[in-house]
């Protein structure tokens, strides 16, 4: 088979979506519809980090389009005073690349959850990172199914009791960051909605990533997985479990940045800095080619939340789909103007007089 | 060699007229007897015949060599009249093996000639398939004009000079098949020399060995003096104009790309490979010129997602599958019902259910189209009915789905997918202007000045349709029941009723011309209704009945959902209604529930189109009984 180097230039993170000099607000982007989450859901918290960050990007409000899928965070595009599609369980990735492909001018953000975009839609989000289609897509992790009322999800822990679990449930679970990084995904980021300051700015390097960026957000469900987060939530457990990545510093955490990341062999692994030659501690790279190092970042920590990394993974640049797409049509036109006629008329015809 | 074999005189052959012929090539699938159908096929309609095709291939890629289920042939009927169907039985069969003799001389008449690569009669391939003497030495084949050629060593010995192994030689035998049969029929040869030249532009020595097998060929019946005769079918009366010859996927494939001209729409075809559809989307990849987007998705769900994705950004979204596609689509076929956004749903049928008879016919997935859906979610549903007519089929529902802001399902099949026939070419000038008007302002009636998504036109009851980017009216839709006009999400009991309702008076109101009938005396009590591409059966069944004497009323329908105005009114005129369906009576069950009529249902499931001659002696059968 034959293969063609597709190369193009770079291009840039918004390039192509028009931009106000407007100054916008948090309100502009809230829609008239009464929020309908339960009391004390993250869902609160991340919405309402969202609607303020949006217009620091300078975008016109029209030019932005949220798409989601089924669950209770995909309601989220009805609270956007935005462009939306609340659409169905797991085909958001697939409907907001025809719409991302076909619309150089949107700036496409998916609203997933951890049921929707891991299991009924996990085919769409890993062929959606794979080709790197620039959507923005946040996968709310609740570990819980919310909307069905409790049902274990597929980044609920091994033992977990629940509705459709009463001896506990025996599913292996998915590290979404793991997942998305064997995906190809060349932006994968985490954050937590209860710190608000560390979820804006992974948002924004999202923004500013072409191609696809997927951000797994730790979001509690009190209603049905009460506490899930807890020990992330508590300010001395949170400081001894936390580990905050930052390009271009070495991975440091814990009391008095205590603790840190080494390499360990063929991986990575948590040390006592005092332990440890200063040069060996890991100093973040996000930008690395080869995604073994992001991977093994990720890898760090159990399911337990012993240690949650926390912050950019990954983030490379690939040219995105949309553009590789694009541009052929682009190609194509500029080779050979569109001749209705002549495309019917084809070759070979007789004539009957 | 440099002899021009296509205006080389005849020998002083007998040349018999005839006004139709239907010729079929048989072989195993590793014999190339589809290249060499098409290649008569384009001849015979560079030569200005009316044609029909009907390819018929198994679904392995390479079934075992040499047996029964690796069988692969090639029907063509031309004539110098318009004809309807790829003809009932052969009157010319050419068999490359033991395996395509056994498999198709159950359809050959007495008296039919029959050409015979006698090369691959070993005693082993004549066990393989289960022949317990030589057919060709035991007599059975004596009520046929029976042709024995050598084609393998003919051509083996033709190419000798070539340098080419004995492998590749003997792989040209097909075009010496071609050849002589283009010399049998007086077909024009040039177009098949320039063809092989540019199909094997990258392998000239290949390319030349096919040519000189060709060649061949067509010395080998001027030259041997084996063939007394030589057939001449005239060019057919056909309608002035100017002709082409083409598939119905290919003409499916410039629907889309006219209908995008004609909406002045970009396309965006997402779509999962499947048998028998994938041609349009090769056929599509190559025409992004026209602003066309090929999206080939993970899967049939991702392929519709992303078509109905690119039709809320304001493109005319595509999909294009066969029966397990449009099972795979249907929660997201919906959702664009729920959202009222245009979608065009190509459904090439096949035999099913499940994975069934990927290569062969069927037309069973009329009621899933229909209702193949959750909750009430009506669907208008197009059928051509016959190759060329797929181009019509689908700018009409394309106009269908803008105007009315719906997802329309356009059922195909395998017969006229990968069957062919000359079409005459459009002038792009008369084409409908199907073009769409996006919302750009505040539409609310209260004055408010807010967009109003779920808005109708009094009319057509098509809703307000702003695209993502127009300023001013951002807003949200989806799979949620909307409050009328407004659009919000709404669990009102009486809104949820008034919804449901609209949406089915807005497919049951679409502008579907009227039915007409094809009854020449005016006095038949009897009415053949059909639909899709049984339309070429039926007429030729009906021609055949009249023939003999009797009345009878053809219509056939194009628009299935919502059917004619004047369907219910048409058919209580006649005393009774047969309705021949390739499946166990699916539109007799709409018909019946519709109407109260008690039509009879004819059909058959066998993964081939009906023979005219089957229809005519069922149709006379009930014509008699009235
Ligand atoms: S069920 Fe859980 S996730 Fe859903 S809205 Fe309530 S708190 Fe939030």
């Amino acid at each position: 088979m034959t293969t063609i180097d597709l190369g193009l230039p770079n291009i840039g993170a918004l390039d192509g979506v028009p931009t106000t000099d407007e100054k916008q607000t948090a309100k502009q982007y809230t829609s008239d519809n009464e929020v309908r989450w339960c009391p004390g859901c993250g869902d609160y918290a991340i919405l309402a980090a969202v609607r303020s960050f949006l217009p620091e990007l300078g975008l016109k409000r029209e030019n932005i389009t949220f798409v989601s899928g089924i669950g209770c965070s995909s309601r989220f595009p009805y609270y956007m005073n935005t462009y939306g599609m609340h659409s169905i369980h797991g085909r958001a990735p697939a409907i907001a690349t025809g719409l991302s492909v076909s619309r150089p001018d949107l700036s496409v953000w998916v609203v997933t959850g951890d049921g929707d975009a891991l299991s009924i839609g996990g085919n769409h989000l890993i062929h959606a990172l794979r080709r790197n289609v620039n959507l923005k897509i946040l996968l709310f992790n609740n570990r819980i199914y919310g909307l069905t009322k409790g049902q274990y999800s597929p980044t609920s822990e091994v033992g977990k009791v629940t509705k459709s679990t009463p001896m506990g449930s025996v599913d292996y679970p998915f590290n979404p960051i793991s997942l998305a990084l064997g995906a190809e995904g060349t932006f994968v980021a985490r954050a937590l909605d209860t710190d608000r300051k560390q979820l804006t700015e992974v948002l924004r390097a999202a923004a500013h990533h072409r191609g696809s960026a997927l951000v797994e957000i730790y979001q509690g469900c009190p209603i049905f997985n009460d506490g899930a987060f807890d020990v992330l939530k508590d300010s001395e457990e949170k400081e001894r479990r936390i580990i905050p990545l930052k390009h271009g510093e070495p991975i440091r955490f814990g009391v008095d940045k205590g603790m840190c990341v080494v390499r360990e062999g063929l991986t990575l692994a948590v040390r006592k800095v005092e332990e440890v030659n200063e040069a060996d501690i890991v100093v973040h790279d996000e930008t690395l080619e080869d995604p073994a190092y992001a991977f093994a970042l990720s890898r760090i920590g159990e399911h337990n939340l012993n240690y949650t990394t926390v912050g950019v993974f990954r983030s490379v640049n690939r040219t995105a789909y949309d553009d590789l797409a694009r541009n052929q049509v682009a190609t194509a036109t500029a080779s050979k103007a569109p001749d209705l006629q002549s495309l019917l008329t084809g070759k070979d015809t007789w004539t009957v007089a | 060699m440099s002899l021009d074999v296509g205006s080389a005189p005849h020998r002083d052959t007998e040349v018999r007229k005839l006004d139709r012929v239907v010729i079929r090539f048989a072989g195993d699938s590793g014999d190339g007897m589809q290249l060499t159908g098409d290649r008569f096929t384009s001849e015979t309609a560079l030569f200005g015949n009316d044609l029909s095709t009907l390819p018929n291939f198994p679904a392995e890629i390479r079934a075992p060599a040499g047996t029964l289920p690796g069988v692969s042939s090639f029907q063509l009927h031309f004539a110098d009249y318009d004809i309807l169907t790829p003809g009932d039985r052969p009157d010319v069969l050419v068999v490359m093996n033991p395996a395509a003799l056994k498999a198709n001389i159950g359809d050959l008449p007495h008296g039919a000639i029959l050409i015979i690569n006698t090369d691959e009669f070993s005693k082993r391939a004549l066990q393989k398939v289960g022949y317990e003497t030589d057919p060709l030495e035991d007599g059975s084949l004596e009520p046929y004009q029976l042709h024995k050629i050598a084609m393998a060593t003919i051509t083996r010995a033709a190419l000798e000079e070539t340098g080419l192994s004995k492998k590749d030689a003997e792989r040209a035998k097909n075009m010496f098949a071609l050849g002589l049969l283009s010399w049998m029929y007086h077909r024009p040869t040039e177009g098949t020399e320039r063809f092989l030249r540019e199909k094997f532009a990258k392998k000239p020595d290949i390319a030349e060995a096919n040519v000189l097998a060709f060649r061949t060929g067509f010395n080998y019946g001027e030259t041997t003096e084996s063939f007394a005769v030589t057939y001449e079918v005239a060019p057919a009366k056909l309608d002035q104009g100017t002709y082409r010859q083409i598939t119905g996927n290919t003409a499916l494939a410039y629907g889309v790309v006219a209908a995008g001209q004609l909406s002045k729409l970009p396309v965006f075809l997402g779509t999962y490979p499947i048998t028998p559809a994938s041609d349009i989307l090769h056929e599509l990849s190559k025409h992004k010129n026209f602003n066309v987007t090929t999206f080939q998705a993970e899967d049939e769900i991702s392929a519709v997602g992303a078509a109905l994705g690119a039709s809320f950004g304001g493109s005319l979204g595509v999909t294009t599958t066969s029966g397990p596609g449009i099972a795979l689509k249907s929660e997201t076929i919906g959702l664009a019902v729920m959202t009222e956004l245009p979608l065009l749903v190509i459904g090439v049928q096949r035999g099913g259910p499940s994975t069934g008879l990927p290569t062969k016919t069927e037309q069973a997935d009329l009621l899933q189209a229909m209702f193949g859906r959750n909750g009430e979610a009506p669907v208008p549903i197009v059928a051509p009915q016959s190759p060329s007519d797929c181009f019509d089929a689908a700018v009409e529902a394309t106009r269908i789905a803008l105007k009315y802001r719906t997802p329309v399902i356009l059922l195909s099949d395998g017969y006229i997918a990968n069957g062919s026939e000359p079409w005459m070419v459009p002038d792009v000038a008369q084409l409908p202007d199907i073009s769409v008007r996006f919302a750009t302002e505040p539409n609310a009636p209260d004055g408010s000045g807010e967009f109003w998504p779920y808005l109708r036109d009094p009319e057509t009851l098509a809703r307000a349709w702003a695209v993502p980017g127009t300023p001013g009216l951002a807003h949200r839709i989806g799979g949620l029941e909307k409050a009328d006009g407004k659009g919000g999400i709404s669990y009102d009991p009486d809104n949820h009723d008034k919804m449901v309702r609209l949406r089915q008076a807005k497919i049951d109101g679409i502008d579907v011309p009227d039915i007409e009938v094809e009854d020449p005396s005016g006095e038949a009590r009897v009415l053949v209704l059909g639909w899709g591409s049984s339309f070429g059966p039926i007429r030729a069944g009906c021609r055949r009945v009249r023939g003999k004497g009797h009345n009878i009323a053809q219509a056939h329908l194009r628009h299935l959902n919502p059917f004619p105005k004047n369907l219910g009114e048409v058919l209580r005129k006649y005393d009774k209604v047969v309705i021949p369906e390739m499946n166990l009576g699916q539109l007799a069950l709409l018909v019946r529930a519709r109407y109260l009529v008690d039509a009879i249902s004819y059909t058959k499931v066998a993964g081939l189109p009906f023979k005219a001659e089957e229809l005519q002696d069922a149709l006379t059968e009930i014509v008699k009984g009235v």
